[in-house]
């Protein structure tokens, strides 16, 4: 079932959480919401179920106008971050609880309800463990029993409020490849609020990345990363090197470099940064045509099929580090070690005019 | 000894537990034996005539029956306060959380004559049930009133914590799953609040069964019908029967000590299922 958001906002006393906030999931996809705390993405999960009533906006659900349904009549799925299994009851007592509280005339029979139960646990594979209580169980575990508990009411949707967030990462790793596998096999329309980008980026068909309440972009895990649409997507996805330079009428200078600027033409003499993911980075130790900046290497990690060096700049008082990715066979090639002089040149860049951020 | 010992960062286990063994004799164990030792004054045959007289068995059931309803009734109701307590904001709400512990720090004897004074057939509140051919004051109903008033707190004190752990996360949950409030209520909220709420009423029921200070002044005290047993004892005491009053004190030690095992018993099997 595909979901719409129309124009969503939602104040919590002074404090904008979502300000007019329009989305699109399509059916069957998975979709992250990726944000820094504070950003709405809890808040948009949590008004999408029904658990939280907007000041303004609509709720669709597959083309109906739900934003006036009660959360029991929304049938969706809510997994929470804390799992907020009922402790007084069994794991299987806790799965079988939304078709037991079922009107009579819709509740299905005893041996339905117990059939069903067990194939849920076995889906996550917990069956065993049918008859224990949440607290004997490890949270990775739990957090699969309210899975299961949130999918046995055959819900149109599924929302998972940071679902990973409160267990280590060895289990989050696990989990991770198993929602995945789950969902391509259930294709129910999934929500999953994370501020994990590499949680997001691995497990979502598409990533939805929000900030002070806004869409900063929508798109693909390879879209946002890239292509990010702002500085903050930039900056919140992966790691990236600023470099501050200046914009006149297409043509930029980061330091000793020239280049163009097809899109901003219109610039006259304004201050604008350079965001250049580490692996963008040439670096050599002579200068090519177009100059390059020269730098001096400052430490280095080479464990692992791709050395990760740390840089400082000659030629500029920022004595911010600048993070480069090179191959193991590059570095061989240039030999480098602790001090050496290098010329770096950035291969793949994006312009932004300065803001105050 | 050393079986029972394990690893701890606090030393001073084998201290202290000595120490409460030590304090729990002194305060508890020996004065409470010291009944049993002066109830052998009697043979087996004359303790069982004092303690089943009908007057005497009459005061058991006053008693033990009052102090019951009163248990259950603030079971209810002081759930029903904490409950107000932790979910709502309102204005005083301060003041109505100090209010619930008056009952502990009022003298009891202040506590009855303030009650009989209301409920009396010409006070605040009797004046509207004498017409109907109701009198509290001077009744069993009376005793009934005054151990409500003295067990509250037992009750919302107990539940209150509980209920505040209880997180809206659990009922937003039962909400998705498709659980009216109802079912939300009496699935996943009252379970959890069980143990506590058992806890609160063996206090309370507890309480009830030694009051003594509040209950004689309201209770007009006519043998067979509103005496109850603590006064009774007194009076036998007044008269230096003392024998004859240690019987029926160590009649209600053991019953008091056979029904709060009970309760625990119930609580435990009770928290066990569920565990927490």
């Amino acid at each position: 079932m595909s979901i719409e958001v129309r124009g969503l906002s939602k104040q919590f006393g002074t404090f904008a959480a979502l300000r007019d906030v329009s989305l699109e999931v399509h059916s069957g996809e998975l979709l992250a919401l990726l944000g820094p705390s504070g950003s709405g993405k809890t808040t948009l999960l949590r008004v999408i179920a029904g658990l939280e009533a907007a000041d303004a906006g609509q709720i669709l659900f597959q083309g109906e106008d739900a934003t006036q349904q009660h959360v029991r009549e929304r049938q969706v799925g809510f997994v929470f971050q804390h799992y907020a299994l009922f402790r007084n009851m069994t794991i299987f007592e806790n799965v079988a609880f939304g078709l037991r509280v079922r009107p009579k005339d819709s509740r299905p029979a005893d041996a339905e309800i117990r059939n069903r139960v067990h194939n849920l646990l076995k889906l996550v594979q917990l069956d065993w463990l049918a008859d224990r209580h949440p607290h004997q169980l490890s949270g990775g575990q739990r957090q699969r029993v309210a899975l299961a508990r949130a999918l046995a009411v055959e819900p149109k949707v599924l929302l998972l409020d940071e679902p990973f967030g409160a267990l280590d990462a060895k289990v989050r790793k696990e989990l991770r490849s198993w929602l995945r596998r789950l969902h391509d096999e259930m294709h129910i329309t999934s929500v999953f609020v994370t501020h994990d980008q590499e949680e997001a980026l691995e497990v979502a068909d598409r990533v939805v990345v929000m900030n002070e309440g806004r869409i900063e972009q929508i798109g693909t895990p390879d879209e946002v990363y890239e292509q990010p649409a702002s500085p903050f997507v930039y900056e919140f996805l992966g790691k990236v090197n600023l470099f501050h330079g200046r914009l006149h009428h297409g043509r930029a200078w980061i330091g000793g470099i020239e280049v163009d600027a097809p899109e901003h033409t219109e610039a006259e003499e304004l201050a604008a940064v350079a965001y250049v993911r580490p692996h963008d980075i040439h670096v050599d130790r002579v200068i090519h045509d177009g100059g390059a900046l020269p730098a001096r290497v400052f430490h280095i990690l080479s464990v692992g099929p791709v050395v990760r060096l740390e840089l400082i700049r000659d030629d500029s008082e920022d004595k911010e580090l600048i993070q480069v990715e090179i191959s193991k066979e590059r570095f061989r090639e240039l030999q480098l070690v602790r001090g050496d002089r290098v010329f770096i040149k950035p291969s793949r860049f994006d312009l932004f005019p300065n803001q105050v951020h | 000894m050393g079986t029972f010992k394990q690893y701890s960062v606090l030393p001073g286990f084998n201290l202290a537990l000595g120490f409460t063994l030590l304090y729990l004799s002194l305060i508890v164990l020996i004065p409470l034996s010291a009944a049993f030792i002066r109830t052998s004054a009697f043979t087996w045959p004359e303790f069982l005539a004092v303690v089943t007289t009908p007057r005497v068995v009459a005061s058991y059931r006053l008693t033990f029956g009052a102090s019951f309803a009163a248990a259950v009734v603030n079971a209810i109701f002081g759930l029903l306060v904490a409950w107000v307590l932790v979910r709502y904001r309102f204005p005083g709400k301060k003041i109505v959380d100090a209010l619930v512990d008056l009952p502990f720090a009022l003298p009891t004897a202040v506590a009855g004559i303030a009650l009989t004074a209301l409920y009396a057939g010409n006070g605040w509140i009797g004046q509207f049930f004498e017409p109907l051919g109701i009198k509290i004051a001077f009744t069993p109903i009376g005793i009934f009133v005054a151990l409500t008033f003295i067990g509250l707190p037992f009750v919302v004190r107990t539940v209150q914590p509980v209920l505040e752990d209880i997180e809206s996360e659990l009922e937003e949950a039962a909400a998705t799953l498709g659980a009216t409030r109802l079912q939300t209520f009496t699935r996943v909220i009252f379970p959890t609040l069980f143990p506590a709420l058992m806890t609160g009423f063996a206090l309370a029921f507890a309480r009830a069964i030694g009051e003594y200070g509040s209950v004689i002044f309201i209770a007009g005290n006519m043998p067979m019908i509103s005496e109850i047993t603590p006064l009774l004892i007194i009076t036998k005491l007044e008269q230096y029967d003392y024998a004859g009053a240690t019987a029926l004190a160590v009649v209600m030690l053991v019953i008091s000590f056979v029904m709060l095992l009970i309760i625990n018993l119930l609580q435990w099997w009770s928290r066990r299922s569920m565990a927490a």
